[in-house]
């Protein structure tokens, strides 16, 4: 049997009494005892002017830090960790901007028998969207990123859009900007 | 053993979707869309473990009266009292168990409890607008809410949104998330709205409108509406990651 996909629409400027309220919102992606390097990731959406976008939602998905999913699909032999739940979801702020804490995940096999480089998957929502866009955080620096499968298939001129950046003046903290249009705009996946 | 060797590291990739089937990016009769899509193409992403995994949540925090907006109150919300009801399904037609769902919607009088909602009508002391649940074994959810009011936006002269609840479900990958909006049967104002009308094909168009539904609807009580959501399924045989 094959059923034709239910369409995506925008998620309206409204969601946020139901979907990123302070219980439905989740900042800790991964705990205090969670094993890996912390990490303060701090984030922002900003529209095609470089306007900060005040009404979206940002939601990632990442393993643990031997690279392990926490989902039922994901063999690996490791037991997860499970101090890291691996799902957060934040609204954005006046500014644009949201957080969220976590850890740097482990390397997570990738095609063609790579591994990939520790990254987190990111979903932007927001009004005036109408499907989600799918993006990548990978961490500026890592010594496995020019090995890296998928970042691999950005062209050269367009890979640091998906790099997060160390804030020098605040360790542990990174710093992700995600740009929906313009010249500094994101690279988004088709998945 | 390492990752790259071991055999439990094989993936199912997931359906690609049709173009048709959803909406663009960039869809200029929603005038927001215009500096919120971007201008360049995307880029091919083949399925790993990253994408054919997603969050297990929402399990832990369900309140009772969370499916029914009706009771979330003192009293019961003025309205049009209705049934939602449906199953969560993928495209291979398996049902999707034990995933969350939500819902939020404007009240009777077309009005969210949203601070930055300006529309003049009546906020209703007895109706927040939010509900979630859990699908069960069979992929079935249902919800219990008042029927939704139309309301005007600023997209262009004279526009209103047809009546519609937002849902937002997860499904068993990170890939298979979806937002969307469900309508009402035989809306007026959908010939006029472009959100609605940002789906290309007509009959993809149409799965977001619910059908009414006479055996759900319970007897000098509520009318039902049936609303199935089809999710991405997996592709028929996994391969090596």
């Amino acid at each position: 049997m094959s059923l034709g996909p239910t369409p995506s629409q925008t998620v309206g400027p409204f969601f946020s009494f139901a979907l990123t309220t302070e219980s439905a919102s989740v900042r800790c992606i991964a705990g205090p005892q969670a094993e890996g390097e912390r990490v303060l990731l701090m984030c922002r959406v900003l529209d095609g002017d470089g306007a900060p976008v005040p009404d979206a939602m940002i939601e990632i998905w990442q393993a643990d830090a031997n690279g392990k999913y926490n989902h039922p699909d994901d063999g690996q032999s490791e037991t997860v960790d499970s101090a890291c739940a691996g799902f957060g979801r934040m609204g954005t702020a006046d500014d644009g901007s949201c957080q969220f804490e976590t850890i740097k995940p482990g390397r997570v096999p990738g095609p063609d028998k790579v591994l990939q480089a520790p990254h987190l998957s990111l979903a932007v929502f927001a009004r005036g969207m109408l499907k989600q866009l799918y993006t990548r955080v990978y961490f500026s620096g890592d010594p496995a990123n020019p090995e890296d499968p998928v970042l691999s298939l950005v062209p050269g001129d367009r890979r640091e859009t998906l790099m997060a950046h160390p804030d020098p003046a605040r360790p542990g903290t990174w710093r992700f900007d995600v740009h929906l249009q313009g010249e500094h705009e994101t690279v988004f996946f088709d998945v | 053993m390492s990752k790259l060797t071991d055999q439990r590291s094989l993936i199912t990739p997931y359906r690609r979707l049709e173009p048709g089937g959803q909406p663009p990016s960039l869809y200029e009769p929603y005038r927001s869309t215009t500096r919120r899509a971007p201008a360049k193409p995307l880029i091919f992403l083949p399925h790993t473990l990253s994408e054919v995994t997603g969050p297990i949540y929402g399990h832990g925090n369900i309140a009772e009266t969370d499916n029914d907006l009706t009771r979330q109150h003192a009293d019961e919300p003025r309205g049009e009292r209705i049934i939602v009801t449906g199953r969560v399904l993928d495209t291979n037609g398996r049902p999707i168990p034990r995933t969350l769902v939500e819902i939020w919607q404007a009240n009777s009088a077309g009005r969210y409890v949203h601070k930055k909602d300006q529309h003049p009508a009546p906020l209703d002391p007895n109706f927040t607008g939010a509900g979630r649940t859990l699908t069960d074994e069979n992929g079935a959810y249902r919800f219990v809410t008042i029927k939704p009011g139309a309301y005007p936006w600023f997209n262009h002269y004279n526009a209103w949104r047809p009546a519609h609840i937002h849902f937002s479900i997860f499904g068993r990958a990170f890939i298979t998330r979806l937002v969307t909006q469900m309508y009402f049967p035989g809306d007026p104002l959908f010939a006029f709205d472009p959100i609605f009308q940002s789906i290309p094909d007509e009959k993809a168009r149409q799965r977001m409108v619910s059908k009414f539904d006479l055996e759900t609807t319970q007897p000098q009580w509520a009318l039902g509406y049936k609303f199935d959501i089809v999710l991405r399924g997996p592709e028929a045989t996994p391969f090596e990651a």
